[in-house]
């Protein structure tokens, strides 16, 4: 295998999704001169470019599982928002015993944390077997925890707002004593690096891939398509539930209606400008990474060109038209017939000289 | 009594990517007559259907109705110019009541609104006149998938056609509906009405029809009349003669002595799918299963290596009696099987020839035992070697590569899963003569070292140049066994046909 | 390709599938669910015929969105966007009302301006361009939410006097209840409700009566059938979405006359209330399969819990949504 071929494929995978980030970071760093200087300020790095990679890592969290989800299912998981918000509700609780406001923990750190990824794995294995066993549309199946979600969240926080004031619970969305780099970042890569550990050093990887491209013949090659897709959706519910935590852990609490809120809308997002495609088969996870990180970079750059939060949305969508129509069959189809047809007209008028 | 001719096909040809699925094909169809429409698999049947009722469009020939040119660009077009088709699958909405059914799209109106009375009444009419026993008002799920099929039959014949083109109607219809859908056949027949009967049964096509036109690898074989084809001739005609000059390759194989069975399969069958049967796989014996499309061939190896759960009898994996849920567990009982759709069942289209190739080694081994790099590369590339694999190299896509070669890859998949039990389900479709030859000498190879071998193929020569015993099938069922001297060519045929010589 | 004869296509789940049967259970939940209501809340006002009829009042708007939502889910799609079609109708219609000048008449014009737009955008790009509704109408949900905030971050109250007139008219029946000092006080209803129930019942009849709404069934059934038989599979699924913004933007506008504002959160959520209304209604989200009759009850059903929880006082409105997805899984399941 020589580097010509290696280079020829990567470039054709990870190509647009590369090509969009530095597209949005070109324009972040004309609007904002020093969009790339990093100082050191009290003991932490600070810029812009660390507060896009910070923010992003929940984001690059859920983009992992979702990638899965979408690769071997062909559908989305719309819950993981709200999953997030569980998965924090039962840690917060855990941590303050019930108390709506705690500065000393009530229970280990460990053990919360596991019961809070625990439930959000639940959640998964929920979704996923009303899609693999059931066989149940991905997007009306996790539309259930979607609604009920985040009113289970309040439930287990008693409709208020649980705040854990203790130092060592801010570590995940802060920082590690005295280390400059804030905590969620090493937590999205280590996130990284584990799944892919799993998917290429296991046959995990290919097993989703292939269930994803044709079911049937996976099927008869031996595969348990059930039990994968099963699988991809309780890992989903996993990430869901790390990214809980750390969302949880910025804010020391556990809120339950504003956690996770519509990171569900941008994972999609993320995924599809990942280059994958959005109806199953071969996947790409360091593209849905590159997505995520590009989508907090957008919205960084509309930040800095004055857009407000809410009219952010407007962009996204825009964004989003282009890609999956760029993506359409349909569309790909007119394109090449107009090229044909592009071609013959040019054909003939050679000829007709 | 010269019949009018109301449909003639000339010429037509028409091209896929790489394949040539039509090419100069004729097809006449005259008033008042039933015409078969017969072919293997592959042979240009369905193509030719859809190529005249708008589905495809066609690159040359011409298409008369009455006199007229006509081209039918969709399905809608081809119901305007007097074309009705029923599909060899249901096409009507589930969830629409049989009337709704048998009128959409023309429904009767009143002041621009749908009259329910009028058509409920109206389609009360049509289904008792055609003897079909269903309400008008009832559901079309809640109706059995036969009664579906004569409610679709009953759409087309009420839409006053030309040309009725039934496309494998009878497959879900028991003996007293077929009669029932024979009855309709005469009697439109006696109205004018021309048929294209496109079926594999045999019976049926004596018992109905008045013309037979057989396709054999996207060309016309020939246009015959019923009374004048013997079964036995048809029969002939339609798995065609492949006059290889190739020396006999079994010749060089040692003969069988002793049989040890290593799958033997007692009464096992599947409702809907494969009557009970009875079936012995022995070690270095490669056993054929020859009839026509539809005889229960693929349905018979499915049921052994549990891609369709038998619900009836047992499987003895070498003495031991096994118990096969899923695919993988036959795998791991040294079961391997070809399928015979490798576009739906084979290939995973957008993986590597390599992940391809690696896939059912791959799950064996189980999820945790990934095989290395080079493993894979070595695997591939020993099988890209031995069958020959033309691919720009072992990562490329399997859809990039020809029918042919993907079917290479998919047969090196297998035998790198060292085999006890291997199927092979039609492996050399596609692929071309040399090679044909190359897997046919590989088949025998592996059966003298030991390996079980089931072999089924369209093209009886090349199944009797491996096979030392044949199993054949007919209408879903094993009727016999064919070893030693029955196995030739003509024996092959009778068997096949069954029933009076000269019918 | 041998064939597997018996393959039976219809899928064993749906035995009990009707559109009747299941019209029947959502109606019988809803008196269940109301008569113990009445019975349990008595003191509460629960009996009063104005607590009836304030269901409609409150989700007259909601009652016309759902509606068109069943259209579409008959088709088989989902429109997640109506939620923000709504808000963004409420804001556009307040601000070109109040800073603007715009009349009354005008708003309405706007209103199913938007609607519309959205029906014909959405719809080319799922009937034409094959796109996946979710996502589409997620972009739409984008697209609304944002451009809502562009026009004001801030409240709108809308002060417009033929509006509000339309608004407060109340349109007093012949039923009542009687107050603790023996008078007579009589229930009433405004305007929208006549409308919302108007244009339900023109789509019912479109439904049932016409060449359309037979396809969209058909569409939703078996598409691949549909185009079989003759059927003009994208026209008419276009149509459907067309038809299904439209009543967007009617809806949003009836909502605007129970709110008297926009506001950047406003309606947020809605499609979801939509979308479960039609379920709990009877429509099934894998299409071919729903009425507008249905819905009508399955707002009921909804209204009917929250009326039933804020009467109860202490559950948050958390609860409706838990019950809600309970109501919905129930339904997937059927």
């Amino acid at each position: 295998m020589n580097k010509e071929t290696l280079k020829n494929i990567t470039s054709k995978r990870l190509f647009l999704p590369i090509v969009c980030l530095i597209a949005v970071l070109l324009v972040n760093v004309i609007k904002t001169p020093d969009f790339f200087k990093i100082s050191l300020e009290n003991g932490v790095l600070s810029g812009y470019i660390i507060i896009v990679i910070n923010r992003a890592s929940e984001l690059v969290i859920l983009a992992v599982g979702m990638t899965l989800v979408t690769a071997a299912s062909g559908g989305q998981d719309i819950s993981v928002g709200a999953v997030m918000a569980v998965a924090a509700a039962v840690c917060c609780q855990i941590l303050s015993g019930g108390a709506t406001s705690v500065t000393s923990l009530a229970a280990p750190l460990v053990l919360a944390i596991l019961a809070g990824i625990l439930a959000s794995a639940l959640c998964g294995a929920f979704n996923g077997f009303l899609v693999a066993k059931l066989n149940i549309q991905p997007m009306v199946a996790t539309l259930i925890l979607f609604t009920a979600g985040r009113g289970i969240a309040q439930l287990i926080t008693k409709g208020q707002i649980t705040y854990i004031r203790v130092e060592s619970y801010k570590t995940f969305g802060g920082y590690i004593g005295k280390c400059p780099i804030p905590t969620p970042i090493f937590i999205a890569i280590i996130v990284i690096v584990i799944t892919q550990l799993v998917l290429k050093k296991t046959a995990l990887g290919l097993y989703i891939e292939s269930v994803g491209i044709n079911g049937t013949a996976s099927r008869l090659v031996g595969l348990n398509s059930t039990l994968i897709k099963f699988l991809t959706y309780v890992i989903c519910g996993i990430m869901a539930g790390i990214a809980g935590v750390v969302a949880s852990s910025r804010i020391y609490s556990a809120d339950a209606n504003n956690i996770g809120l519509n990171l569900e809308m941008d994972a999609i997002l993320a995924v599809a400008l990942g280059g994958n495609v959005l109806g199953g088969g071969k996947f790409n996870l360091m593209g849905s990474v590159i997505g995520a990180y590009t989508i907090q970079a957008l919205t960084t750059t509309l930040y800095a060109m004055n857009v407000k939060a809410d009219q952010l949305p407007v962009y996204k969508a825009i964004v989003v038209i282009i890609i999956v129509v760029l993506q359409s069959p349909v569309f790909k189809k007119f394109l090449a017939n107009q090229k044909a047809k592009k071609l013959s007209n040019t054909t003939a008028a050679e000829g007709g000289k | 009594m010269e019949n009018s001719v109301v449909l003639d096909m000339k010429d037509v040809s028409k091209t896929f990517p790489g394949v040539k699925a039509l090419q100069h094909v004729d097809f006449k169809l005259r008033k008042g007559e039933i015409h078969a429409l017969m072919g293997e698999n592959g042979a240009g049947k369905s193509t030719l259907i859809k190529v005249l009722t708008g589905v495809h469009d066609f690159e040359s020939g011409k298409i008369t109705m009455a006199g007229t040119d006509i081209v039918n660009k969709s399905p809608q077009d081809a119901q305007s110019h007097g074309i009705s088709t029923v599909y060899q699958e249901v096409n009507l909405c589930p969830n629409l009541t049989v009337a709704e059914n048998l009128f959409i799209g023309r429904e009767p109106r009143k002041f621009g609104f749908i009259d329910w009375r009028i058509m409920n009444k109206k389609s009360a009419e049509l289904l008792k006149d055609l003897d079909i026993d269903a309400n008008a008002t009832d559901k079309l799920e809640e109706c059995s998938l036969a009664k579906q099929q004569m409610i679709a039959i009953a759409r087309a014949v009420d839409m006053q056609c030309q040309v009725l083109i039934l496309d494998e109607p009878t497959s879900s219809l028991d003996d007293e509906e077929v009669e029932k859908l024979f009855v309709l056949m005469r009697r439109l027949k006696g109205q004018g009405v021309g048929i294209i009967f496109v079926t594999h049964f045999l019976e049926q096509v004596y018992e109905v029809c008045d013309r037979i036109t057989v396709l054999r690898n996207g060309t016309l074989v020939g246009e015959y009349e019923v009374a004048e084809l013997p079964r036995v001739k048809l029969v002939s005609k339609m798995m065609g003669k492949d006059f290889d000059d190739l020396a006999d390759i079994k010749g060089d194989h040692k003969k069988l002595e002793k049989f040890v069975p290593v799958i033997e399969a007692k009464g096992v069958g599947r409702k809907g799918s494969i009557k009970p049967f009875d079936f012995v796989a022995n070690k270095g014996e490669v056993v054929g299963l020859t009839g026509l499309l539809g005889s229960g061939r693929s349905e018979l190896v499915r049921a052994i290596y549990g891609a369709d759960k038998p619900d009836s009898g047992t499987i003895l994996v070498n003495g031991k009696e096994a118990k096969i849920s899923a695919p993988i567990d036959a795998m791991k009982l040294g079961m391997a099987y070809l399928p015979e759709d490798r576009k739906k069942d084979g290939i995973i289209a957008d993986l590597s020839v390599r992940e391809n190739i690696i896939l059912a080694l791959q799950a064996k081994k189980g999820m945790f035992h990934l095989m290395s790099h080079k493993e894979m590369e070595e695997a591939a590339d020993k099988y890209i070697e031995m069958l020959q694999i033309k691919t720009a190299s072992r990562e490329t896509p399997i859809k990039s590569l020809s029918g042919g070669n993907q079917q290479k890859v998919i047969i090196g998949r297998w035998l790198l899963t060292n085999p006890e039990y291997l199927i092979l389900d039609e492996p050399t479709r596609g692929i071309d003569i040399g090679t044909k030859t190359e897997i046919q000498k590989l088949v025998l190879n592996l059966a003298d070292q030991g390996m079980a071998v089931t072999f089924i193929s369209s093209e009886v020569e090349e199944m009797l140049r491996t096979c030392s015993r044949m199993g054949v099938m007919r209408d879903g069922k094993k009727v016999g066994e064919l070893t030693g001297d029955d196995l030739t060519q003509e024996g092959i045929m009778k068997a096949i046909a069954g029933g009076d010589e000269n019918e | 390709m041998e064939m597997g004869i018996f393959e039976s296509k219809t899928n064993t789940k749906r035995k009990i599938n009707s559109n009747t049967f299941l019209l029947m259970i959502t109606i019988l939940l809803f008196l269940a669910m109301y008569i113990s209501g009445m019975i349990i809340f008595e003191e509460g006002g629960f009996a009063k015929p104005q607590m009836f009829l304030n269901l409609f009042i409150s989700n007259a708007g909601l009652l016309v969105i759902a509606v068109g939502q069943t259209i579409v889910m008959i088709t088989g799609g989902i429109d997640i966007s109506v939620g923000s079609v709504t808000a963004l109708v409420c804001m556009a219609v307040a601000n070109q009302m109040e800073n603007h000048g715009a009349s009354a008449y005008m708003a309405v014009a706007i209103a199913l301006g938007i609607g519309l737009l959205y029906g014909i955008v959405q719809g080319f790009l799922i009937s034409y361009l094959e796109i996946q509704p979710f996502i589409v109408s997620l972009a739409g949900l984008f697209f609304g939410r944002g451009l809502t905030s562009m026009i004001s971050t801030d409240m709108i109250s809308i002060k417009n006097e033929t509006f509000l007139a339309w608004a407060k008219y109340r349109i007093y029946l012949p039923i009542g209840s009687y107050s603790k000092r023996g008078k007579f006080l009589p229930a009433y209803i405004y305007p929208t409700v006549i409308i919302a129930l108007v244009i339900v019942f023109i789509i019912a009849i479109i439904m049932k009566y016409t060449k359309f709404g037979r396809e969209v069934y058909a569409i939703g059934g078996n598409a691949q059938s549909a185009m079989m038989m003759g059927l003009n599979v994208r026209k008419t699924k276009f149509k459907a979405y067309i038809l299904n913004g439209f009543l967007a933007g009617c809806g949003g506008f009836l909502f605007c006359l129970n709110s008297c504002s926009g506001f950047v959160e406003q309606a947020k959520g809605l499609e979801m209330d939509a979308i479960s209304a039609s379920v709990i209604g009877g429509t099934l989200l894998s299409g071919g399969v729903g009425t507008p009759f249905g819905t009508i009850f399955g707002v009921l059903i909804k209204g009917t819990i929250s009326s039933l929880i804020t009467t109860q006082g202490s559950l948050s409105s958390w609860w409706v949504r838990i019950v809600l997805s309970k109501e919905i899984g129930l339904y997937i399941f059927f």
